[in-house]
Order: C-alpha cells, then structure tokens, then sequence
C-alpha cells in the first residue's frame, strides 16, 4: 500500500499553449517554444504578466545528442524574456516535460513560488530515422540496445507477449491505429491530421493520376493487412503500429489556487498526480504491463480521491498501438488483459464512455519527446474547457481529465488528473 | 571479413560476464548473502545490497519468454541478417536474458520454445551468447 499524499497547497492550470507538431526543416527548439508561448499567453483568459513568472521548468531529451547543443533551461527563459530569473531542465527520456509539469507543482505547493510555467521542447526531424532511433535507445537499459532492442522492438515483444498471454492479435492494433486517425483528423495541430479512409483515398487518386493499377482496399483494416502500405519494421509492429519522429513544444502555466481567479474564472486543479520508475525488460518476468505506470496510477488515484472510472477521459502514451492498450490497464480502465476488447467494443472512441487520446495520441498528433507530456496537458486543458472544437468528447459535466506519460522502456512513467470544481 | 557489428564493453563489472562467454560458459552473478541471481553484473544485489558475490555458471538451457522480428535494420551491419530475431530468453534458473535467437525461421519461433544457448565467436575477444532451438541438436 503506497503512502497517500498530499499538496501542501493546491495548484492551478490557467493557461496552455502547443505548436504545431511535425516535421519542420526552417524551425528550431526557439522557433517552436516561442509559437507554444504565445498560444499560452493568449489563452490566459484575464491575461497573464511575463514579469509575474516566478521560474521555469522545461523538459527535453534528446537535444543535446540530436543538435549537439545542451543545457535548454537558460536558452529557452532567454528566448522569452525569463533571465535572470530560475531556469531548470528536467530529463525522464519521453516523460520529460511531465516531469517539468510536476516539478512545478511542487514548486509552488512548498510555497516558494507563486507563478511557474512549465513545458517542453524537441527538435528531432533533421536527423534521419537511423540517427533519431540510436538516439532514442539512450533512453533504454544499458543492455537492451546492445542486442537489437531498439524501441520498435521493445513494443513489438510487448506484443508478443500479451498476444500468447491474452489472445489478442494484430487485428486488434489495427483499432487502435484507426480511432488515432479518426482523432487526429479533427486536430489541425496533429502531424497527421487525417484518417486511414483518407490515406487510402488519396493513395487511390494518385494511383489513377498517375496510371498505375488502383489498390482495392475493402476497408481500413484491409489497408492495414496489406504490406506494401503497412510494412513490418519489427514484427509484430508495422509502420502505423509506430509513432513518427517529430518536432514541438508545449507549455502550461501553474499558480497557487488562491490566486488562480486573478487569471481566470475557469481554472483547473492539479488532483492527482503520480510518477513511478521501472527496472528495464530484463528484470520484469512479466512485460505485459509497467510496474512504474500502475505505481504513479495509485499514487494519483491516492492523492485526488478518485478512482480510475472517475477519469472521463485521458491521454496516454501510446508511442506504439500496442502500448495503448497496456496503459488502459495498468491506468484501471480496463482489467488486465481486457484493454484490446474496449477498444474493439469502441468504448475508447471520441464518442465512446472513455475517450483516450481525443488529441490523435503521440502515434497521429506526433511525439517530439520532450515536449509530449505537457502537450498531453495541453489536450486535457483544451478538453476540460470545452475549447477542443471539432474533437470535443460529447461527455455532459465534463470535469475530471488525466495524462499518462511514459520514458524509456517504463523507466520513468506519470500520471496526473486536472479537474475542474 | 571484419566483424563490424557492436561489440560489448567490458567493465570491472561486467568483465567475468564477458571472460565467461570466452569460455563459453554463461555466468551468472548470485547474492553470498540472500542467494538472489541476478543479470546483468552489478557491484551490489538490488534485493540486500551486500557486495558479496559469487558466479555460477548457467545451464545454458531455457525457453523464449517473447521475442520480435526486424524487418527493418537500424545498423547497417545488420542488413544482412533481416529478417532477425530478437528474443528475451528466460533460463533455467531464473534470470531473463535479452538475446538473439538463430538456427531457427521467424515463422517457426514460438513463445515458451525451448532453447539452449549457442555460441557466436565473434572476435578472439569476445563470444556471444544466442540461443538455438533445443531439439535442434
């Protein structure tokens, strides 16, 4: 039994911003912190003062390794007028913005700081998909690199294994992939704001621009089966089973709740959260679920009060299709070995009784590492405040929603519930 | 030809792990103290941090816990393996170890197969250790 805890005092999200996310050749970490901030400023209902930041707390993985150019905390509080006060950056590999998200509440839980922002940043597309993979198995146990383990293949023996365990099948990845799309269609920030039914529409248009003989997929599923549009890179994991590499930020700016009402009348609370850390594929004699999410999962259950059916929707970290559906369990939405069967019922649709990944998940709304966390916030902000638009979840008295982030083969993985009172 | 795929890098912990594949022998470490056998090396036992130590050596016999197929080679020494397979492999006495399975298609490799280890002499430094079908002898 974890040991319940507590804020020493509450903390409030009043603002949010998120560039887009993608491939971007002509912009850099700045370029895209700066778009994040912006939208955040803007987004602060009664506006928010720059000079009233106390600190920031910034996440990034891979910089250093990708731009030869460490050391983010001070270049991104130079680029928005912070210096000389506090800059530090937090690194848990794709959890890291999260992490920078809970330092910053308790920051201003201790009482040291009233006014933090917090976010993340990563610039991954100017390196080629050999380079970004190599760099990415930093974040894996010193012996899982080593011997062909890199994160394609971490997921793809996950599957393998609760495949044996649960019965589940590739067919059922494929649901994953195609509610994504379906999510990220309605999100013009995603990297790939467009469905499967649309991929292969305009793969049809090319083809008879082109002459060339037409694909006759009979639907999503059967595009999905057909290796030259969905090819294995490490069985069982195909192409759309994958992530993309990525560029992006994403930001959020916290308060003491006692002053969040100078900022809006429509703040969120920070209920619950919870951070774990795993020990690496060779130490689990069971790979079907993360230690680490089920021990941040409690220790946020444990703090807010609420239970996993109190959480009206979430983001988790799908990096691969497959995680998704280990998340749902471990997070107690579903019970072990039941995940894939939700999806395949579509209760895990937009329009389902627990939407997840409303935002097109890191598989269709991208995944720059470092910045993943926070713009997983970002979604619950957006959702929370009925501000999502076409993707809003049709949920009526919408107020609690979660963010489940994870690094590294489950070394470093969060949780963490906002609410609306 | 060269070997131009990675090759590991023994450290003080690590260096009898490595001696031991020389040897071709699978060497374990096991707590003095509570027993615990635990892989990879370390300078202390996670489970009573007693430094005590002595090697075993495995059987060398287990069976693949779960494993995935490459299709897709991010280190260009590999190309020429595709597709390969990589396998976590529990052993016979406890430890699950992240490895190679050879000797055996990708159609035919299978969840609880069992397998023993096989020998790859590299270099004149290094062996390494992968595993094989067990009826395969």
């Amino acid at each position: 039994m974890q040991k319940r805890r507590k804020l020493g005092r509450g903390v409030a999200v009043v603002g949010a911003g998120m560039s887009k996310f993608g491939m971007f050749k002509d912009k850099d970490s700045k370029d895209l912190f700066a778009e994040a901030f912006t939208e955040m400023l803007s987004s602060v209902d009664k506006g928010a003062d720059p000079n009233d930041i106390d600190a920031l707390y910034l996440g990034n993985f891979t910089n250093d390794f990708f731009m030869h150019q460490g050391h983010w905390g001070p270049i991104i509080s130079d680029l928005i007028g912070l210096a000389p006060k506090p800059a530090t950056r937090t690194e848990g590999a794709c959890a890291s913005s999260a992490l920078a998200f809970r330092e910053g509440v308790f920051a201003i839980a201790s009482g040291f700081y009233d006014v933090v922002l917090v976010g993340g940043v990563e610039e991954m597309s100017k390196r080629t998909t050999e380079e970004v993979t190599e760099g990415l198995a930093l974040a894996t146990v010193p012996y899982e690199g080593k011997v062909g383990f890199t994160f394609p293949g971490v997921f793809g023996a996950l599957a393998t294994a609760y495949f044996e365990r649960y019965g589940a099948t590739r067919e059922h990845l494929m649901n994953v992939t195609i509610k994504s799309h379906n999510n990220a269609r309605l999100n013009s920030k995603a990297q790939f704001n467009l469905s499967i039914r649309d991929l292969m529409n305009s793969r049809i248009e090319r083809a008879k621009k082109k002459g060339e003989p037409v694909p006759t997929w009979a639907d999503e599923k059967d595009f999905l089966r057909d290796l030259r549009a969905n090819p294995v890179i490490a069985w069982p994991m195909h192409l759309y089973d994958c992530c993309p590499i990525s560029d992006g930020a994403a930001c959020i700016l916290l308060v003491a709740e006692e002053i969040a009402k100078n900022f809006t009348d429509n703040p969120l609370y920070v209920a619950g959260i919870g951070q774990g850390s795993g020990r690496g594929l060779h130490a689990a004699e069971d790979i079907t679920y993360f230690e680490a999410t089920r021990y941040a999962a409690q220790e946020a259950y444990g703090m807010s009060g609420l239970k996993p059916e109190d959480i009206q929707f979430s983001e988790v970290h799908d990096c691969f299709s497959m995680a998704e559906i280990v998340h749902l369990e471990d997070l107690g939405f579903f019970k072990p070995g039941e995940g894939y069967k939700a999806v395949e019922e579509g209760l895990t649709r937009l329009d389902g009784p627990k939407p997840i990944n409303t935002s097109g998940g890191l598989k269709c709304k991208g995944h720059p590492v470092g910045a993943t966390g926070a713009s997983q916030l970002y979604e619950v902000w957006k959702q929370l405040r009925v501000e999502a638009g076409e993707r809003q979840v049709p949920i009526k008295d919408l107020r609690v929603g979660a963010a489940h982030n994870l690094g590294g083969t489950g070394g470093t993985c969060t949780f963490t519930i906002l609410e609306r009172r | 030809m060269a070997y131009e795929k990675p090759l590991p890098q023994p450290n003080a912990d690590t260096r009898p792990f490595w001696d031991g594949c020389k040897e071709h022998q699978l060497r374990f470490q096991k707590c003095r103290d509570c027993g615990h056998v635990r892989w990879p090396p370390s300078i202390i036992c996670p489970r009573c941090y007693s430094s005590e130590v002595e090697w075993m050596v495995a059987s060398g016999e287990g069976k693949v816990y779960t494993f995935v197929v490459y299709h897709y080679a991010y280190h260009k020494a590999f190309e020429n393996d595709l597709p390969y397979i990589t396998a976590i492999v529990e052993l016979e006495e406890g430890p699950h170890i992240l490895t190679n399975i050879v000797g055996c298609s990708s159609d035919e490799v299978r969840c609880d197969m069992p397998v023993k280890v096989a020998w790859e002499d590299v270099t004149e430094e290094f062996s390494l250790p992968k595993f094989k079908p067990a009826q395969n002898d």
